[in-house]
């Protein structure tokens, strides 16, 4: 993939602009899954606009495949290119005293999140792709709230799920801010917008734990 | 007449250089591919000179000891650039800056090169700009001047404190456009070790690579040195580390006669030595004495109190301090020219007057300009009572916006605030007006080599006014050795390619690994900088900045004593393959081992008082003048060149006279 | 002060290299990190042993010789100084403290502490140049008035030393800030107009080639370069080039 786009500031806006992308996406999925706390109804209905628009199904849904595939595979590739323009490690190197430790392990923390995502496709996406088209199973539109709370009685997978949204943050409190450094968007609006994604960067993942966390006790009650 | 000749053109003064231009001979374009120049040296003069060569056809070779070009020392220069642009309208003229020239220069310097110079002034703005070199501007997007160095107009162009960067950068990119076109080869980590003469021209050099210790031959039609200053001779100079006569030194000794070696430049205004580490000195922009007023403590128990730290200077009161610029020169004040300044502080210090640990400090005090500022500030912004702290405030702000990278610097070295308390500076070793005689087309005695810049003696006489540094540099490189370089290699046409398998290139290249080799040998008893040291104590204290006979006669003694010890004693570890820095050092300290004895040889035969070059022999008798440095036009209005004899001692001195028909001599009068 | 000294040293290019251990004692406050040094290398000269051999020319911060990663950084651990600007004061006595030569594939070491940065030469022959010639008649300096705003801008990005702490600061050995700052200087000029696309195209590929990292935004070049080029350079090489690459 990375034999496309050859040159190093080439990859880097594809790595932003592929990051953005799954930005907006993660703020589509959080608002959808915001209702579930309140509105079990809408939950359902969204949800189920989602699962059975052809244009959600047939379009977005693998544009998004690819866009994380993009996005990972990229990521790795660039690691390891960076990994060899060092061939000989410091004896010493005091990272910490001129960069953030978010921006120095994006890889680790986009590891922990592809691991997430292969449990989150477990949950989720392939029982989903099975329902519909392996067994296709009769549309319920009422099905998918009960099938969500169902997930989260275990308290193990919600801890799972609340530990990858905290590497989920720190994997966006830098990288949000810093695609726009990447695609050129440096002037008088970076501050304004760097603190916004900063923000976004701890509310949304901190809202996903809480979604998680809520339909736990609600449970559990 | 004198075997020298300056060959410069007839006609009246302001046409001598285009007539000069217009008569003299050309190459051809397909000529110019088949005729090699190397350059030397790659700051302001060698850069720009390489680059313009290159342009115009010829293939050149450039050598530089540093990892890039673009770290030649020209590179620390900070005030600004010179050029009669007369864009504020002040009067000025190519007249005016000539004259100012030779007037700073005291008189020892050569009309038509500087009227020359003053005429492509201009030009080098131009190219400049025309370059990207990001000048200071005004509001309206025009650039700025600022007035530099005690004269009457406003004519300097200045990038912030980093002129000398922005300016070698500039040249360095021209450099690179032909890198990348094929028409300049770079040999960086390179040094000359020696100058090649063939039939009685120079037509190559020998150096070495420094990574892999190599000895390499190079021929060319020409070579130009622009290989910089000998300040280092000191030790202590604000010069860069590696900065070395060599290159000069070699083709001197290969028949280059060597012009006015002791015409050295004092600079006032930098931070004092603070211990026998001390490895080089950090010059401060001169700049700052616009503001700050320079004094001593009146008593001298006051400032042994200082010296020990039982007293700090702000507990003096004004009728305490010693304003002594002032009081001595009212008229210029803190403002007098470099030498002058200089040797006031030496004279305060030597008298017991001196305020750090080493003695050898005076107090640069912005206190008061502080306070002028701090009102001016808060009158204009309408405060009205404004209390002591919110004056200082504001003063300090403004001092800021001049100076804050400066008082930046001087709190990283010295760790004292210099907002707070006043600083400390003590003259050092900056400039050297001396360097290779070259006629008016910069041609040395050899014929095809060539000098520019700080390696040549032409502009600046026995003082170089300020921001007149880089201007020679530039206008020697971008538009004089161009024109004048053409006019010898237009023999040269048909010479062909030179071989570099010639008796004179074997001979060469054996004498030069002989003195490695025997640099390798010494007994190993001290090691190189032992020397450098030694021999700086010698200039320092006895070819500094006065000088008698009785010292300078000791100097060429001590020097000469030295000298042989060094070759017998040296310890130089490792080999002369790969890196070796002892080596390198060790190569270009021999040379200041005998440059340092002509350096004070021609200071003895000088018995008169120029410039920078202070006899106290010398000095006026009588009337307002008593004290200071008296001239003698009659007998010493000449160029010393320096003939190579063998040993220093023996070198033969041949005159220049130097005649002023556009310009009335007077004596320099500050008070 | 008493110290104890982890230098690298590699005989050349070709050899393995290893760190080093020298205490060495009497080392005052006022002397510069290369004072100490000197120090060092008299002791080792005088005890017939090798210098150790390091970059250093001006030795007033400007002309951008120096290198060393110092305890982990380059030009050690105070802020907007070259190593030949630091001073002893920052340490402690008793401190250990490494000293590497700044390290990526680009930079390979030629002899201890001492690294080949041509790389980055050849970067600014690729075109980090206006194409003017030197002839003596171009238009009249004032001709072309450039709003303050952008000289001073251009004025910053120029004063870039290409001293290589950025590569060495970066985790991945990037050369953006470097490259960026000298395609930012022209970016911002008029003169640097007409060749902008060529120039910005040119210059990134040139630095892809050398074997530089890629740029992923940590910011650490900003932080321990010692001219202060900021990372709006990066930004705005990354417009340019974008640009650049849609006009072909």
């Amino acid at each position: 993939m990375s034999g496309l786009i050859k040159s190093s500031i080439a990859r880097k806006v594809a790595m932003a602009l592929s990051g953005l992308f799954l930005v907006f996406f993660l703020l589509q999925h959080f608002s959808i899954n915001f209702t579930s706390i309140f509105s079990p109804e809408t939950f359902n209905e969204l949800s189920h606009f989602m699962g059975t628009n052809p244009l959600v199904q047939f379009v977005l849904q693998p544009i998004l495949i690819f866009g994380v595939v993009f996005h990972f595979v990229m990521g790795f590739v660039l690691e390891i290119r960076n990994r060899n323009a060092r061939a000989v490690k410091y004896a010493k190197y005091n990272g910490g005293s001129n960069s953030s430790w978010m921006s120095r392990n994006m890889i680790f923390s986009g590891l922990v999140i592809l691991a997430f995502l292969g449990l989150h496709f477990y949950d989720f996406w392939i029982p989903e792709m099975v329902h519909k088209y392996v067994e296709f199973a009769p549309e319920d539109a009422t099905r998918y709230y009960p099938e969500l709370v169902e997930k989260f009685v275990s308290p193990v997978r919600v801890g799972l799920y609340v530990v990858s949204f905290v590497f989920l943050a720190l994997h966006l409190w830098h990288g949000f801010a810093s695609s726009f450094q990447s695609v050129g968007f440096n002037n008088k609006y970076s501050v304004a917008a760097t603190k916004f994604a900063k923000a976004f960067a701890v509310v949304i993942p901190l809202g996903f734990i809480i979604i998680a966390l809520v339909l736990h006790f609600n449970h559990n009650h | 007449m004198s075997i020298l000749d300056s060959k410069i053109p007839e006609g009246p003064l302001a046409e001598k250089w285009t007539k000069h231009k217009n008569s003299i001979n050309l190459v051809n374009p397909a000529n110019k591919r088949n005729i090699d120049i190397i350059v030397v040296g790659t700051g302001l003069a060698g850069g720009s000179a390489a680059a313009t060569l290159a342009e115009l056809g010829y293939n050149v070779k450039t050598f530089c000891y540093q990892d890039s070009p673009r770290r030649a020392h020209s590179i620390a220069a900070q005030g600004g650039i010179n050029a009669s642009k007369n864009y504020q309208g002040d009067g000025d003229s190519d007249y005016r800056l000539f004259y100012d020239t030779i007037k700073g220069g005291d008189y020892r310097s050569r009309e038509a090169n500087v009227y020359r110079l003053a005429e492509v002034s201009g030009n080098i703005i131009d190219q400049c700009v025309a370059q990207g070199v990001p000048f200071a501007r005004e509001y309206g997007g025009l650039l700025d001047n600022r007035s530099f160095g005690g004269v009457l107009v406003s004519r300097t162009f200045y990038a912030k404190g980093q002129t000398g960067q922005q300016l070698l950068l500039g040249a360095y990119s021209a450099m690179n456009r032909q890198i990348n076109r094929g028409k300049i080869v770079p040999h960086n980590r390179h040094e000359m070790l020696d100058l090649v003469l063939v039939d009685g021209k120079a037509r190559g050099i020998i150096a070495r690579n420094l990574v892999t210790g190599e000895i390499e031959r190079h021929s060319a039609h020409a070579v130009v040195l622009a290989t910089g200053g000998y300040g280092n001779v000191f030790y202590l100079s604000t010069n860069a580390m590696g900065s070395n006569v060599m290159a000069a030194w070699r083709a001197h000794r290969r028949g280059a006669f060597f012009a006015n070696p002791c015409f050295t430049q004092i600079h006032p205004t930098c931070i004092p030595v603070s211990g026998d580490h001390q490895s080089k000195l950090t010059l401060m922009s001169e700049s700052l004495r616009n503001d700050g007023r320079i004094w001593v403590p009146k008593k001298k128990e006051d400032a042994e109190a200082i010296r020990a730290g039982k007293l700090k200077p702000t507990e003096l009161s004004e009728d305490e301090r010693d304003y002594y610029l002032e009081r001595r020169y009212p008229a210029f004040g803190n403002l007098v020219p470099r030498d002058v300044a200089s040797r006031a502080a030496k004279e305060r210090c030597d008298a017991g007057f001196g305020v750090n640990k080493t003695g050898e400090a005076v107090y640069l005090d912005f206190a008061s300009a502080i306070e002028r500022y701090g009102k001016e500030k808060a009158y204009t912004s309408g405060i009205a009572n404004p209390s002591k702290e919110e004056i200082t405030k504001l003063g300090e702000e403004i001092i800021e916006a001049k100076y804050g990278n400066l008082f930046q610097m001087y709190e990283k070295i010295v760790d004292q605030n210099p907002y707070k308390t006043p600083m400390m500076i003590y003259p050092a070793v900056h400039y050297t007006m001396g360097g290779l005689w070259v006629d008016y087309n910069l041609q040395t005695t050899v014929p095809g080599c060539y000098a520019a810049g700080e390696a040549n003696f032409s502009d600046h006489g026995a003082n170089r006014l300020g921001a007149s540094a880089l201007m020679q540099g530039l206008a020697d490189g971008y538009f004089v050795l161009p024109y004048t370089i053409g006019d010898y290699l237009s023999q040269d046409i048909r010479t062909g390619k030179i071989p570099t398998d010639s008796p004179e290139f074997d001979q060469a290249e054996k004498d030069v690994k002989e003195r490695l080799e025997k640099l390798l040998n010494g007994s190993g008893k001290h090691s190189v900088d032992y020397y450098h040291k030694k021999l700086g104590k010698i200039m320092w204290n006895k070819c500094g900045m006065s000088r008698n006979e009785k010292e300078l006669k000791e100097a060429i003694e001590e020097i000469a004593a030295l000298r042989k010890d060094f070759w017998e004693n040296v310890k130089v570890p490792g080999t002369a393959e790969g890196v070796n820095s002892e080596l390198e050092k060790a190569g270009r300290v021999a040379d200041f081992l005998e440059l340092g004895e002509l350096f004070a040889k021609d200071a003895l035969d000088r018995n008169e008082s120029c410039g920078g070059h202070f006899r106290e022999e010398s000095v006026e008798q009588e009337g307002e003048q008593k004290g200071e440095a008296l001239r003698d036009d009659e007998n010493y209005m000449y160029v010393s060149a320096w003939e190579y004899k063998g040993e220093p001692k023996d070198a033969v001195l041949h005159k220049e006279e130097l005649n002023y028909e556009n310009i009335e001599v007077k004596t320099r009068s500050y008070k | 002060m008493n110290l104890t000294l982890k230098i690298w040293r590699q005989k050349d290019a070709n050899s393995e290299g290893k760190m080093v251990d020298y205490p060495i004692s009497g080392i005052e406050g006022d002397m510069s990190f290369l004072e100490m040094l000197d120090v060092l290398n008299e002791q080792l000269i005088n005890k017939g042993e090798e210098p150790v051999v390091f970059d250093h020319d001006c030795r007033e911060g400007i002309c951008g010789s120096c290198s060393l990663q110092i305890n982990g950084e380059p030009h050690g651990p105070d802020r907007l100084v070259t190593t030949c600007q630091l001073h002893m004061r920052m340490f402690n006595d008793g401190d250990t403290i490494f000293i590497e030569p700044f390290r990526a594939k680009a930079f390979p070491v030629i002899k201890d502490l001492m690294v080949d940065r041509s790389a980055f030469d050849r970067i600014q022959q690729a075109g980090g140049y206006v194409s003017v010639n030197t002839s003596g008649n171009t238009i009249d300096a004032n001709a072309i008035p450039i709003e303050k705003e952008n000289a001073d801008d251009a004025f910053a990005a120029a004063t870039c030393i290409g001293c290589g702490a950025c590569v060495a600061a970066c985790k991945n050995a990037s050369a953006m800030l470097f490259t960026s700052a000298k395609v930012s200087q022209y970016a911002l000029l008029p003169q640097g107009q007409v060749e902008a696309t060529d120039r910005v195209l040119a210059m990134v590929k040139q630095m892809d080639d050398e074997g530089f990292g890629n740029c992923t935004n940590t910011g650490a070049c900003e932080i321990e370069c010692p001219k202060g080029i900021s990372l709006e350079n990066i930004a705005r090489m990354n417009r340019e080039y974008l640009s650049a690459s849609l006009k072909g």
